[in-house]
């Protein structure tokens, strides 16, 4: 279950412009590939999450990591893009993020 | 020799099984995987049996009902939209089991879609077991770079100026989508909207069923 | 860093999403059972099933069904775990086999 947090303790806020993190690492990641070193922006922020990367090896995942909803425009991640108003979001860790400015 | 319990049967023998010997390697597997895990303890049948019969009573007729009340009553479209499991217990669905749940509600100008690209994450307590397609390949790498064309194949085209949202459920999110109420259905009751709720319209891959013409 | 095989949005050359839908057979509701009742019994998370899934073999990966993947990843949790070992799967497998008759 997900620990609700307010805006103000967490590290992005709403509206925050954010680019998700190159790393290339082994492991359990649930940040795919397709939408690492893109940048978009905060929608909602999700609360704090045990972490999978470590759930996934039966450790106890903690600490917790605050969970965003992260949106980005689609002509922003792929080459070719249907319609330009398009949008694909992604649940992302905080660990996974940067600000983008 | 140990002595086996020999349970190869399942509870529920559907008849839907070629015969055993018939089965693909890993399907016989499970046989012995769970005779042991009963010999052993570590489960019980009662706990199969449970689990059997829990998913069994999901199916997306839950969903369809949740989006028909929504549809006739705005204060509750409201409540759903704003604490989905506690909308859910309302109307009588046991939605305790999953994390988080997220309503994303359709409009003329916007549809959602939703896929999970990594596995096949979906609100299983909600909607019971995802179709095939949606844990298929082709869905899952297709679904976030071209909704659109995954949208035609199943029926929807939709014009460039309404925004076209993917959800790609990668961690503990679970996500309904709330279609938009078909056109003409000011006189349906709240059973006759929920069958024109289907189970790929709480994707997000089409939208709800038109109303049947009357004349 | 090779990308996971299980990592797949937006990868090119997906054809026309086949939407014809199979009536579970018996092994898969068993399959979906077993997993489902190892862990309200908390011996096995979702993230350990789904790290199994993405360390097994690629072509294995790509070839077996949906839930035949479950099962292997199942049967590499119990062994990783030490509740189960693979002699004695393969042992109580053998024993169905010669009960159940040659395929």
């Amino acid at each position: 279950m997900g620990r609700a947090v307010t805006s103000e303790q967490t590290k992005f806020k709403p509206g925050d412009r954010v680019r998700v993190r190159t790393d290339d690492r082994p492991g359990h990641i649930r940040t795919p590939c397709y939408i690492r070193g893109k940048i978009g922006w905060v929608e909602r922020v999700y609360g704090e999450f045990l972490n999978p990367e470590s759930l996934a090896y039966g450790r106890d995942g903690l600490p917790r990591r605050t969970l965003y909803l992260v949106a980005f425009n689609q002509a922003d991640v792929w080459e070719k893009t249907a319609a330009a108003k398009d949008k694909v979001l992604v649940d992302i860790y905080e660990h996974w993020l940067d600000p983008a400015g | 020799m140990s002595e086996s319990h020999e349970r190869d049967e399942t509870p529920q023998d559907h008849g839907h099984d070629h015969p055993k010997h018939e089965l693909s390697f890993y399907a016989k597997r499970i046989y012995a995987i769970r005779d042991l895990l009963l010999e052993k303890g570590v489960i019980t049948e009662k706990d199969i049996q449970c689990q059997i019969e829990y998913q069994e009573a999901r199916s997306p007729a839950n969903g369809a009902n949740l989006v028909a009340r929504a549809w006739v009553d705005p204060a509750f479209k409201t409540r759903l939209i704003g604490d989905p499991k506690a909308a859910c217990a309302e109307i009588g669905i046991d939605a305790t089991s999953i994390n988080e749940f997220v309503v994303l509600e359709n409009s003329e100008k916007v549809r959602h879609m939703v896929v999970c690209t990594l596995c096949s994450c979906y609100p299983r307590p909600i909607l019971g077991r995802p179709p095939d397609w949606y844990k298929s390949f082709n869905y899952r790498q297709r679904a976030v770079n071209d909704p659109r064309g995954v949208m035609r194949e199943f029926g929807l085209e939709l014009p460039d100026d309404v925004e076209v949202r993917v959800h790609d459920s990668t961690a503990d999110i679970r996500y309904l989508v709330l279609p938009v109420r078909p056109k003409g259905t000011e006189r349906l009751s709240e059973t006759e909207l929920a069958k024109l709720v289907t189970r790929d319209s709480m994707i997000g891959v089409m939208d709800a069923l038109p109303a049947v013409p009357t004349s | 860093m090779p990308r996971g095989h299980h990592d797949v949005g937006g990868l090119l050359g997906a054809g026309v999403i086949d939407q014809t839908e199979h009536q579970l057979s018996d092994w898969e509701i068993l399959a979906d059972a077993v997993n489902q009742a190892l862990g309200a019994r908390g011996i096995k998370r979702t993230d350990e099933m789904r790290r199994a899934r993405e360390e097994m073999d690629s072509a294995t990966y790509r070839e077996l069904t949906y839930y035949e993947r479950w099962i292997a990843s199942i049967e590499a949790i119990l062994i990783e775990k030490k509740i189960l070992t693979r002699e004695e799967i393969d042992q109580r497998q053998a024993q169905f086999e010669s009960k159940w008759g040659e395929p």
